[in-house]
């Protein structure tokens, strides 16, 4: 009979870009269960509400996560429109839904240069960087800010995107589209990638159902979930189907990020079209009075920000569900059974945001 | 405007939440998100579910020496909400099946969201 023995995984480990701490059972160099441990970086954002004023709080929620920021600020935002009945000029709907697919294509460029980087690919990671370049060059051009936006406000957005720079943004698309594919192509296609991933870190539908996974962890799966199908911001105009996965490993959660990226592009080439004329905001008065659960699918799933207002100019409650938090039960689940070289691999393809998790 | 999606909240006795629970899980629902509130000297816990994109959300208020029990036995995943309304609130919660015993979310002060002693220190307050 062999011997168990626990080895420490984190929080300081190569692959983690932020800190997470697993204890992992081992049986020989079988993972025969997992225990995750958090907490190395909380930092309160939530409490802060009580200091600062309602309209104040966006800068705070957009600070939450540094790379789907702009969601975080679009999702408390969205909770204290809804709750105000504010209405919200259609133009800034559509701005909202460009920035939004504009960071989902720069998030999951970070995670498949981090996960190719993971793998020992360092091409494969610098070509994914080297596009997500250019994704950063238009939120800066358009938001003044690579990470950190700072465009939305309660009531609408702050900049408008002039009808040329619009256009341009389109033209850019194809032989943006056209490099996407060549970058996909090696992450679906090539041996070795194949060999790391397929049939690695598998999670059933049910599990990833029952478990509460989210994101492409979940669509990796077969759960086509995705709250983009709720039609916040302009979604309810665009037409687009959650990209989903059936085998529910590493490659299918990979996959399914390589689908989204065209995806992405497409809802951004279908807002351009659309993009209708007039203001971008409204002039909110009062206070908000009354509770709301806002939901957005960030780029690593479902993002809720529970707002509670009194009626006074500060919050009576902030909480923001992030997804990474909700993904954690899934992966204890995928890292049963697993060989521990698999795990650094495993914990990476959730696309763990931990900062963004622990607020 | 319009709304985005219909939300339904209903406030429960704490006595009839394991029973409301288990009927969300027959119904094949999913845990959205938990989370607590402090609302005067009463705590609010919302359990969040939703199927097909209809969102339901239950709420039991309790006093914060109140027991509540835990529904990892139906949802399993619930452990990480468990904890951190643990170690946030010091909400008690009975029969986790993962319990952290307070190490989930590491704060330098204990339970530091069951009594937040400033408000109003903004630089925009009184302007």
């Amino acid at each position: 009979m062999s011997r168990k023995i626990v080895v420490p995984f984190g929080p300081q480990h190569p692959v983690l870009p932020e800190p997470i701490h697993l204890d992992l059972m081992l049986e020989d160099e079988r993972v025969v269960e997992a225990i995750p441990s958090i907490g190395y970086i909380h930092r309160g954002l939530e409490l802060l509400v009580a200091k600062r004023e309602y309209p104040e709080y966006v800068y705070i929620a957009e600070r939450t996560c540094g790379i789907c920021s702009f969601i975080h600020g679009m999702t408390y935002c969205q909770g204290i429109e809804q709750i105000m009945d504010v209405d919200v000029p259609p133009r800034a709907l559509y701005l909202r839904t460009i920035w939004s697919e504009y960071s989902r294509l720069h998030s999951h460029l970070l995670w498949l240069g981090l996960f190719a980087d993971a793998m020992g690919f360092e091409n494969l990671f610098m070509n994914a960087w080297r596009l997500r370049e250019q994704v950063l060059d238009v939120l800066e051009e358009t938001t003044g800010g690579r990470v950190i936006q700072g465009s939305c406000k309660i009531g609408g957005v702050r900049r408008d995107i002039p009808q040329e720079n619009l256009a341009g943004m389109a033209a850019d698309l194809s032989p943006f589209e056209h490099e996407l594919g060549e970058l996909g192509t090696v992450f679906l296609k090539d041996d070795s990638v194949n060999s790391r991933l397929v049939g690695v870190g598998h999670l059933s539908r049910d599990d990833a159902y029952t478990l509460g996974a989210m994101g492409p962890v979940a669509r990796g799966s077969g759960v086509a979930i995705d709250i983009r199908k709720t039609g916040y911001a302009a979604y309810r105009d665009l037409r687009f189907e959650p990209a989903t996965e059936t085998a529910g490993d590493c490659y299918a959660r990979c996959a399914v990020r390589v689908k989204e990226l065209f995806s992405s592009v497409d809802l951004i080439r279908q807002a351009i079209d659309r993009m209708p004329e007039g203001e971008i905001e409204v002039k909110v008065k009062g206070n908000p009075e009354g509770e709301y659960f806002s939901r957005a699918e960030q780029p690593r799933g479902e993002l809720v920000h529970y707002v509670k207002g009194d009626g006074s100019k500060h919050l009576v409650r902030s909480r923001i569900r992030t997804p990474t938090l909700t993904n954690i039960p899934p992966l204890v689940k995928m890292l049963q059974g697993c060989e521990l070289a698999d795990v650094p691999i495993i914990v990476l393809s959730i696309d763990p945001c931990i900062g963004c998790m622990e607020r | 405007m319009k709304k985005i999606e219909d939300q339904v909240t209903t406030v429960i006795s704490i006595a009839s939440l394991i029973g409301r629970v288990e009927a969300f899980r027959k119904g094949a629902y999913r845990l959205v998100q938990m989370n607590c509130s402090k609302i005067g000297e009463q705590f609010e816990i919302n359990y969040s579910f939703e199927k097909d994109y209809r969102f339901e959300n239950i709420r039991i208020i309790i006093t914060p020496d109140t027991e509540v029990p835990s529904i990892t036995g139906m949802y399993w995943g619930a452990f990480v909400y468990e904890n951190e309304m643990h170690d946030l609130y010091g909400v008690q919660v009975k029969g986790i099946n993962i319990d952290f015993q307070g190490n989930f979310i590491r704060t330098s002060i204990p339970y530091p969201f069951r009594d937040p002693s400033y408000k109003g220190e903004g630089p925009c307050q009184g302007k």
